[in-house]
């Protein structure tokens, strides 16, 4: 079968039509055309006779392009016409798709590959769907050139390869997102400034501190294994409560001793010269008058208290030598009433440092040598009591009752004894119902033993006003009575007296002995003398008179030959035998002419004695350098007096 | 207890020449005073701080030693304070009477 393709001309539309003889002949194929083929002429079909239909026509396919122009003519500037060209192209360009394959040995190719670093042959393993045959020779191309490409990839620098004709480079610019600036603010915590200085005490406390607490955990870790631990614990903070509660609320009384001191400060201040004068001053005119001395008046002791009272009493207190006890009283018969025992001390002139007031008068007391906040006391009313400073309050510890065995007259001396075999504290009252009573402190009582009843030829009640023991021989002592008479008696003797000397007219007020002679004593009465005696004489070896009722006499401690005494007419006599045997080296008025002293005590270290009045008021004064002559080294105090004293017959 | 500290500083006020007691506790502040409220401030602050320097200096030498009274004597009056527990007394006396 002829495959024609039959034109007839452009305006005409070709249909595709197939003689039936040519459907049938083709087979099934056309079958399928024919039934559905029916001639179908358009409205505008040419009505052509079938002579005219069976025409032939000629046609020839040449391979020129219809579109081509046949007569193009070019300008010949040879021949200065145009002239029509002869061959005119007739290719016509019906698909033109610029692509990106170059031929492998181009020159363009062999400079691309150059640039990518590889040889000529590398090319076979970039491309993936090679027959295996191939990929037998790609692996062992490859297996050669692995070493050469590694060194020329290392060796080569890539030169970025670009189109030179339309090559641009174009870079974009993202969105930026416009940055916003986003912070919070928190509170910022509260600050305070902190310095500190580590000092040595700070490091110090700090030590001190940690080993505290370990210690506080040893007995922690020790407690536990106790089973009753959870009472202990209560029982510790309830106890802890208690304590802080009063350390709260007792604000005052933690500054009791501060404010003690204080208060001597201020009173130094005020009485700051006679401080010094105490301390320092001594009299210089002593050098220019042979053998007297002068006192010089420092510190005055007065309390409201003891006002209008006698001072009965004074005693030095020997652990604290600038404290010393005055008992106040009255030595009159009608006008008994109250009376204060206080203590003061020479820091402190103003006020005293303890002060025990009594229903009744004090007449005597006493300072226990060793225990030194023990003070007996004898009251008026034969009462004999005994105060312990240490102790709070304003009773004594011990007092005397009926019962107990009180004296019926007043008690003029009591005198601490050394302690008896029990251990006891005990001491010696005399009063003048005659009797000598001994004092013991037995636990919480006082109990009394009888030693001595003074009588004489029978008379039962003696009074007595003083005695003294003896300072070595412990069981002897003196008793002076106010007849006038001395007697010398034994602790062991109950009955009878060793001796006794007549000694005065009038009672006798004081009896002591000297502090350095065994033998010596001394006595003063009312009538107006003071003798000294040797105990184994029965006259006295001196009498010194002083034209006034004596009250009290004492002698010095720093010497055998010097004693003391004060009238009632306001004067001190301080007498040294070793200067001047027959008169006073210092007589001095040292209160007004109406007030009486009453006592004289000197002290045991310092240069100071104390006078007692009977205004209440208590003096000190300073001894001038003459009456403190004190026995040079190699000759003692008692060789001293015995040389002074008369030659016995 | 109390009382009698409190007669004792009653003494001291009434004795010759003393101006004023202040007490002061462990806070520095005056517990007690008998000077009036601007004084009374002024001594307290001062002496507190005084005192403290005072007691640093002395146990800096010592740590085992801490100090116990101040005394400050001046031309016209001399001032002392007591230290105990943490507490400070100070007492304010004129001199040349």
């Amino acid at each position: 079968m002829q495959d024609a393709f039959f034109c007839r001309g452009s305006n005409e539309t070709v249909l595709f039509v197939q003689d039936k003889e040519d459907g049938m002949e083709h087979g099934d194929e056309w079958d399928e055309w024919s039934h559905g083929k029916t001639l179908t002429k358009p409205p505008d079909q040419l009505e052509l006779t079938e002579a005219e239909l069976n025409e032939t026509f000629t046609r020839i396919l040449t391979a020129t392009n219809p579109h081509a122009p046949q007569n193009i003519v070019r300008y010949s500037f040879k021949k200065r016409s145009y002239k029509p060209i002869s061959a005119v192209d007739q290719m016509a360009v019906h698909f033109v798709l610029e692509g990106n394959l170059l031929y492998k040995d181009s020159d363009e190719a062999r400079r691309q590959m150059a640039k990518q670093g590889l040889p000529a042959g590398m090319y076979h393993i970039m491309l993936s769907t090679f027959p295996e045959k191939d990929a037998a020779e790609m692996e062992e191309v490859e297996e050669e050139d692995r070493p050469d490409s590694a060194a020329s990839k290392t060796g080569k620098k890539e030169q970025k390869l670009t189109n030179q004709i339309n090559f641009c480079e174009r870079a974009s610019q993202t969105l930026n997102n416009p940055p916003r600036e986003r912070n919070c603010q928190t509170e910022p915590p509260p600050r305070c400034n902190f310095s500190a200085i580590a000092n040595q005490w700070e490091i110090y406390d700090a030590y001190v501190e940690e080993l505290q607490k370990q210690e506080k955990n040893k007995e922690k870790q020790k407690a536990i294994p106790s089973k009753k631990d959870d009472e202990d614990d209560d029982r510790g903070k309830k106890k802890m409560i208690l304590m802080e509660t009063q350390t709260q609320s007792d604000d005052l009384c933690k500054m009791a001793k501060a404010t003690k001191i204080l208060e001597r400060m201020v009173n130094q201040n005020i009485y700051g010269d006679l401080a010094i004068d105490f301390k320092y001053y001594e009299d210089c005119s002593d050098e220019f008058r042979e053998q007297e001395g002068t006192l010089l008046p420092l510190w005055k002791f007065q309390c409201d208290k003891a006002k209008k009272l006698t001072v009965t009493a004074l005693c030095w207190n020997k652990k604290y030598q600038d404290l010393f006890a005055a008992g106040m009283g009255s030595y009159d018969f009608s006008k008994q009433g109250r009376g204060v025992l206080v203590f003061y001390t020479l820091k402190n002139s103003s006020f005293p440092e303890y002060i025990y007031p009594t229903n009744c008068g004090i007449m005597c007391l006493d300072i226990h040598e060793q225990v030194s906040y023990l003070v007996a006391v004898g009251f008026y009313d034969g009462c004999v009591a005994v105060y312990n400073l240490k102790e709070d309050g304003q009773q004594p510890v011990y007092q005397s009752t009926a019962k107990t065995g009180k004296h019926t007259d007043p008690v003029w001396q009591v005198r601490w004894q050394n302690d008896d075999m029990d251990g006891n504290h005990n001491f010696y009252s005399v009063s003048s119902d005659g009797r000598v009573v001994s004092w013991t402190l037995v636990k919480n009582e006082l109990v009394s033993t009888d030693i001595i009843k003074l009588t004489m030829e029978g008379v039962p009640h003696l009074s007595t006003a003083s005695f003294d023991f003896h300072k070595q021989i412990n069981h002897l002592f003196l008793v002076g009575t106010q007849e006038g008479k001395i007697h010398k008696c034994f602790k062991t003797y109950s009955s009878q007296y060793l001796e006794t000397y007549d000694a005065h007219t009038l009672a006798v007020d004081a009896v002591k002995w000297n502090h350095f002679h065994p033998k010596v004593f001394i006595s003063c009465s009312s009538d107006w003398t003071v003798k000294i005696w040797d105990h184994t004489i029965n006259t006295p070896m001196f009498t010194f008179e002083l034209y006034a009722a004596v009250g009290d006499v004492a002698w010095a401690p720093y010497s055998s030959t010097v004693f003391a005494a004060v009238t009632v007419n306001g004067k001190v006599h301080i007498f040294d035998l070793n200067v001047n045997k027959y008169e006073a080296i210092c007589q001095q008025q040292v209160v007004a002419k109406k007030t009486k002293l009453t006592h004289i005590e000197f002290n045991l270290v310092h240069p100071l004695i104390i006078v007692g009045d009977d205004q209440g008021y208590i003096t000190s004064f300073k001894l001038s350098p003459n009456l403190r002559k004190q026995p040079k080294v190699r000759q003692s105090s008692l060789s001293r007096l015995t040389d002074v004293m008369p030659m016995q017959i | 207890m109390a009382s009698e500290v409190e007669e004792t500083l009653k003494r001291i006020e009434g004795q010759r020449g003393v101006v004023g007691t202040v007490v002061c506790n462990a806070d520095g502040i005056p517990i007690r005073s008998s000077l009036d409220g601007v004084a009374t401030a002024q001594y307290a602050r001062l002496l507190r701080k005084l005192t403290v320097m005072a007691k640093s200096a002395v146990r800096d030498i010592d740590p085992q030693n801490d100090l116990t009274f101040l005394r400050l004597r001046s031309q016209k009056c001399e001032i002392m304070v007591g230290l105990e527990n943490e507490f400070l007394v100070i007492v304010i006396q004129n001199l040349h009477q």
